[in-house]
């Protein structure tokens, strides 16, 4: 995989389900087509559930980051606008 | 003249506690009806009903206060809005399902598609006693599978496709059952822990899953006077037609080896589980 370029960062680590999608997305909204959000989650419900929805929103994930803290980074390239 | 009971609940018209009122089940499939049939039901519930209709518990409409006298115009008055009347008693009952992958984000299978060839197949068929069938479309089960006595829940049997995968993690989180762990990019399936939710695959940024879309069918579920939980005694079942032949069977079992008024479950434990699952084994191997 190739390296990637971050051009913006979210924590929703503060937030509960749904909460926690729908805060990825509005980060997402703010991005133009072809740059990279780093979303950083909690292990559990967020990480096994936001990767898919925001796949479904049909943007490209490129890459989960295993913080070894108990938080992950998943790298999404927005698609479209 | 005496009033046949037995012949109007065949034919859905449920007898209430009020003399001469019936309360009609109607047909409805998967849980689906067009809104030209909502809107004939509720001409029907004002003009020969009381205003009001009854959502089942099985996916079912009744429409209560429905005058003896009246049955046949009410039947006629239906047919034009093509709703049927449903079935009670001892036959197959209205096939349930939830909404499916053709809705549904999360569904594995075609449930719709499956409870209308159901119907077609098996509805009203007379039995020693009443035989229900539940599809749901994945491992959240919202359509109570095991509570059937033959539940069928969809499912997605994965296998890895090294070429299409970047590595990136997503699916080993997405698994609920610990089914998946990566080592040096590489994924390990454990299919003794799968339990088929499809979860990996729909998570995955690339779809690098080969995939088989099937049934994990249980059997003798039960939930009124007495409780069980279905039974699922043979593997993933890949492809519809074998499932076709396993319904056939189980059907046949219980038309075979029931006692009038016994539920299937009851059926299995008294004839003997071992030559019920040889039965449908048989049936699963072709």
């Amino acid at each position: 995989m190739a390296d990637f370029i971050i051009d913006d960062t979210v924590d929703i680590t503060d937030v509960v389900c749904p909460t926690t999608f729908v805060k990825a997305k509005i980060a997402l909204e703010e991005l133009d087509e072809g740059q990279i959000l780093s979303v950083r989650m909690n292990d559990g419900e967020p990480v096994q559930n936001v990767p898919r929805s925001i796949k479904e929103e049909g943007h490209q994930i490129l890459k989960l980051i295993d913080n070894g803290d108990g938080t992950y980074d998943l790298i999404v390239k927005k698609v479209g606008d | 003249m005496a009033v046949d009971y037995a012949t109007l609940k065949k034919g859905g018209f449920m007898r209430q506690k009020q003399k001469n009122n019936f309360s009609l089940r109607l047909r409805v499939v998967g849980g689906n009806l067009t809104a030209t049939q909502l809107a004939k039901i509720a001409e029907v519930a004002e003009k020969f009903g009381d205003g009001h209709v009854h959502l089942t518990s099985r996916q079912s409409v009744e429409i209560p206060f429905i005058k003896l006298d009246d049955i046949d115009e009410v039947k006629n008055a239906l047919a034009e809005g093509d709703v049927q009347p449903g079935v009670c008693g001892p036959r197959v009952r209205t096939i349930t399902a939830c909404q499916g992958q053709e809705i549904c984000p999360s569904g594995c299978i075609d449930t719709y598609a499956l409870a209308k060839e159901l119907d077609e197949r098996y509805f009203a068929r007379e039995l020693p006693h009443k035989f229900k069938f539940g599809i749901t479309g994945c491992q959240n089960n919202c359509l109570k599978a095991e509570e059937n006595d033959l539940g069928i829940k969809g499912g997605i049997k994965v296998s890895w496709r090294k070429d299409d995968c970047m590595g990136c993690g997503v699916c080993e989180k997405a698994c609920r059952v610990g089914a998946i762990s990566m080592a040096d990019g590489k994924i390990e399936l454990d299919k003794t822990k799968c339990n088929f939710c499809g979860r990996c695959y729909k998570a995955c940024p690339t779809e690098a899953w080969d995939t088989v879309h099937g049934y994990i069918v249980s059997f003798g579920g039960l939930f009124g006077n007495s409780i069980s939980k279905g039974d699922t005694i043979i593997p993933f079942v890949e492809d519809k037609k074998k499932l076709m032949r396993i319904c056939d069977a189980a059907i046949h079992f219980f038309e075979d080896n029931a006692n009038p008024g016994e539920r299937f479950k009851f059926t299995i434990d008294r004839v003997g589980k071992e030559k019920f699952e040889n039965t449908i084994l048989e049936a699963y191997n072709g």
